[in-house]
C-alpha cells in the first residue's frame, strides 16, 4: 500500500455518550457529501458509523461516558479505486473479531434474537470492514467506502 | 443530540404509534418505553407508523425484536407502516421483511387486524 496518496481529511474526539452520536454523525456525511457521494451512499456511511460508535460506546465503554472515541477521516487512491477511509479508535476493552461470526438471519429471527446487529449492518454498508489489532493500548476498526467512479 | 419522539393514537383496537426524528442507541430508550407501558396494559396490537422518522439504527430495530415474543404470544402483532425508502432500505438489509408485515399505508396495517378480529356470521 502506498501511503502517499492518502490524504487525513478530517479528525473528531467525542465522549463515549450516546447523545453525541447525532453529532458524529453530521460530522461524518458531512465529509461524505463534500467528497462526492451521492445521498443514499452518505447515508449508508452514516449508519455504520453510529453502529461502530454504539458498539464502542456499548462494549468497549460499558457505557462509561468518560472514554474517547476518536474517528478520523482520510482518503486514498489506490489504483482504479478512490476511498473514503474511517478508522475509529477507542481505549476501551477490544473486541475480538477471529471469535466473531455473524448470525444467520433466518435463524436469528426463528429464535427472536435481537441485539448484535451493528456488525451485520456495518459489512452490508460498507466495502471494507477491518478491526485491527490494539495498537499502543487503543482498539482500531477501519471501515473503507469506494467513490463509485461516475461521482468522481 | 438526537431529536426523537413517539406518540401514541388508538384506533378501535390498534395502537398507533407514530415515530418521529431521529431513532438511535440514545432514543431508543424511549420507544422502548412505550412498547412496555402498552404490553402493561395488555394492549397488543400494534402499529408503529414511519412516516415522520428521518433516521433508524440497529438500537431501533432492536426494540422491536425485544417485544414481538411477548406481543405475539398474547395474540397480537408489531406492523409497519409507511417507512421512507431510506428507513425502508435498513430493515431490508437485515431481513426484517422475513418477520414483520410491512405496509405502504396506516390503513392498510390496521384493516389487518380490525379485519382479523370481525367475525362475520
Amino acid at each position: 500500500m502506498t501511503q502517499a496518496n492518502t490524504h487525513t481529511i478530517q479528525t473528531l474526539q467525542i465522549q463515549s455518550k450516546t447523545e453525541l452520536l447525532a453529532d458524529m454523525r453530521t460530522f461524518v456525511s458531512e465529509a461524505a457529501r463534500d467528497f462526492g457521494f451521492a445521498e443514499s451512499d452518505v447515508g449508508k456511511i452514516e449508519l455504520a458509523i453510529d453502529e461502530a460508535c454504539t458498539n464502542i460506546i456499548k462494549h468497549a465503554y460499558r457505557y462509561n461516558p468518560d472514554g474517547i472515541i476518536e474517528v478520523r477521516l482520510s482518503t486514498q487512491r489506490d489504483d482504479a479505486l478512490i476511498k473514503f477511509i474511517v478508522e475509529i479508535f477507542d481505549s476501551g476493552l477490544s473486541f475480538d473479531s477471529s471469535h466473531y461470526t455473524a448470525p444467520d438471519m433466518t435463524e436469528y429471527f426463528r429464535k427472536l434474537r435481537h441485539g448484535g446487529l451493528g456488525i451485520v449492518l456495518m459489512r452490508k454498508l460498507m466495502d471494507e470492514v477491518a478491526f485491527g489489532p490494539a495498537v499502543g493500548g487503543r482498539n482500531t476498526i477501519r471501515l473503507v467506502k469506494y467513490l463509485p467512479a461516475s461521482s468522481a | 443530540m438526537s431529536e426523537f419522539s413517539v406518540g401514541v393514537r388508538q384506533r378501535d383496537t390498534v395502537s398507533i404509534f407514530e415515530l418521529k426524528g431521529y431513532l438511535d442507541a440514545h432514543t431508543a430508550p424511549e420507544l422502548e418505553k412505550t412498547f412496555q407501558n402498552h404490553l402493561n396494559e395488555s394492549r397488543f396490537n400494534i402499529v408503529v407508523n414511519f412516516s415522520d422518522l428521518s433516521y433508524i439504527s440497529s438500537a431501533g430495530l432492536g426494540v422491536l425484536m425485544q417485544f414481538i415474543e411477548d406481543v405475539r404470544q398474547n395474540e397480537g402483532d408489531i406492523k409497519l407502516s409507511n417507512m421512507s425508502p431510506r428507513v425502508y432500505n435498513v430493515f431490508d438489509l437485515l431481513g426484517f421483511p422475513m418477520l414483520y408485515e410491512i405496509f405502504d399505508d396506516e390503513e392498510e396495517a390496521v384493516g389487518k387486524f380490525l379485519n382479523k378480529s370481525d367475525n362475520p356470521s
